[in-house]
């Protein structure tokens, strides 16, 4: 049985976890070309080595953030994204605006 | 001959015929560098210089002929897929295929045994219908079955597995299996024979580029100059394109299979269940080889997951329950490259003269012939890349024109 330490329940089972892909930096998707949109979506870095991904913990439904070796499959770091996600998204701008008008 | 065979007989030196003679030295140049050893890249270089007489050609493999995921695969060779862009280049390499032995004057024990997959839901007996009909209207020869017709192919099956009782069946009279090793080796034999240089042993490192043009590949045994650059190297297709900059969709995971001890004949096709994401079929020695789904997350290590194996046995025994008392003989795992669409990537590259075969995830051994066909057509051309598999294209991505095939796969990843 293979471990992940989640920042939330401790150390748990890793069947316990779906993952949930490379920790990548969105563009706006409001302002950027299809041709960024595509590179956020599609394209991985998919490094031999260390990556840092997103974790979803199923039962407690808490997402987080892992660094992982890829090459010997051992987990290095987890912590809570709130570490480096500092304010809260808001994806729907435009649709509020509309939704509103002035 | 009889003689002869007398003689071989009583003498006490046996006879050696090497297929391959031992490496050449490195050129300084080659018109053309393919990267990787495995079935695709022999099976280019053969076709490079059978169709187009272009010899001028090295082969680099890290480690050795179809050492890699042609040495790892389960060999299905089939072409019942979803999407009629895959289904008409599929059936374009199994009709290779067929006469593949002839062709390379190697036995590749081409089996033609058909392939059963099972739909144990009514949405899957829905997507099989589609897949039936796409696949006949291209040419290729499927039908759906009836659970009698399913017990009459497969009469050790279990139809009630679980709560997921079988519904009905997609029968692939074209599904078949090969020796994976033997096609690596029949293509390399006949690429060599021809004049390609196959050097094993040879890793490409890095390349030097100018002007948008690969100029040449550094390897650790010295720098070759270069016409242009294919790359086949499955597993390791990200890496290799990170020395060029180019980001490409995809994503590095393990693929496990496993076989038991040999037993007497007791199933003619290959048959998997799409439910229980686990495919069995017995090779011709007897040995009953299972294989899966993916590993959960991506790795670049071969080591297998103990979980995975376990469901996958699980899986197995459920549908041959006498399974329980074969004993395992050996277990691996290949290294694969998937895409999102679960479609290879296929052509040119953000740069000029480097051209794409790689994300084969977990289906390149059946596309070996036509890949090698169609690569080095586009080769030939100088970048015109064929009709079959302009689809495959590696800008489709950011086109948003996926061709989606996750649905079909033997074991529904």
């Amino acid at each position: 049985m293979k471990l992940m330490p989640c920042p939330l329940n401790g150390s748990r089972n890793i069947s316990e976890f779906t993952y949930g892909g490379e920790v990548a930096a969105m563009p706006d998707p409001t302002a950027c070309t299809d041709a960024e949109w595509a590179d956020y979506v599609f394209n991985k870095s998919n490094p031999a080595g260390v990556v840092r991904e997103w974790w979803l913990h199923n039962a407690s439904n808490y997402w987080f953030i892992a660094e992982r070796d890829t090459v010997t499959d051992t987990v290095l770091r987890t912590f809570d994204p709130g570490e480096i996600f500092k304010t809260r998204i808001d994806f729907t701008p435009h649709a509020t605006s509309q939704e509103n008008p002035a | 001959m009889p003689f002869s065979l007398l003689r071989y007989g009583l003498s006490s030196e046996p006879r050696i015929k090497p297929d391959f003679p031992p490496p050449p030295p490195l050129r300084d140049a080659y018109d053309v560098v393919i990267i990787g050893g495995g079935g695709h890249g022999v099976a280019t270089a053969y076709y490079l210089a059978k169709h187009h007489g272009i010899t001028s050609v090295a082969v680099l493999e890290k480690g050795y002929l179809g050492g890699g995921n042609t040495a790892r695969n389960t060999a299905v060779i089939r072409s019942n897929y979803l999407t009629p862009e895959s289904v008409r280049f599929y059936i374009a390499s199994v009709n290779l295929y067929r006469d593949l032995s002839n062709e390379l004057d190697f036995n590749i024990m081409y089996s033609e045994r058909g392939q059963l997959t099972l739909a144990h839901t009514d949405s899957a007996v829905r997507a099989f219908r589609q897949r039936c009909e796409v696949n006949r209207h291209l040419g290729g020869r499927s039908e759906l079955l009836d659970r009698q017709q399913i017990g009459e192919l497969a009469p050790l099956l279990n139809l009630d597995p679980g709560r997921l009782p079988v519904l009905a069946g997609l029968w692939h009279v074209d599904g078949a299996t090969a020796r994976h090793d033997a096609v690596a080796w029949g293509y390399a034999r006949g690429a060599v024979r021809r004049g390609v240089d196959f050097h094993p042993l040879t890793e490409a490192q890095d390349f030097v580029v100018e002007k948008n043009r690969v100029t040449a590949v550094k390897t650790h045994r010295g720098t070759i100059k270069c016409g242009c650059v294919v790359q086949a190297v499955a597993g390791a297709s990200s890496i290799l394109l990170g020395k060029l900059g180019i980001r490409a969709p995809i994503h590095t995971y393990p693929l496990q299979a496993m076989v038991t001890q040999p037993v007497k004949p007791f199933l003619t096709p290959l048959v998997s269940s799409s439910a229980l994401h686990c495919y069995v079929q017995q090779t011709g020695r007897g040995e009953i080889l299972i294989g899966g789904g993916s590993d959960p997350y991506p790795l670049y290590g071969a080591r297998s997951t103990s979980d995975l194996k376990e469901g996958l046995l699980a899986h197995a025994i459920e549908m041959f329950p006498f399974l329980a008392n074969a004993k395992l003989m050996r277990q691996w795992a290949g290294i694969t490259d998937m895409t999102p669409d679960y479609s290879p990537i296929m052509g040119l590259s953000p740069i000029d003269n480097y051209y794409l075969d790689a994300g084969w995830g977990t289906y390149g051994f059946k596309a070996t012939p036509i890949c090698g066909v169609t690569m080095a057509e586009l080769v030939a051309s100088g970048g015109k890349a064929p009709e079959l598999i302009r689809p495959f294209s590696l800008d489709r991505f950011s086109h948003f024109r996926q061709i989606n095939e996750m649905g079909a796969t033997a074991a529904s990843h």
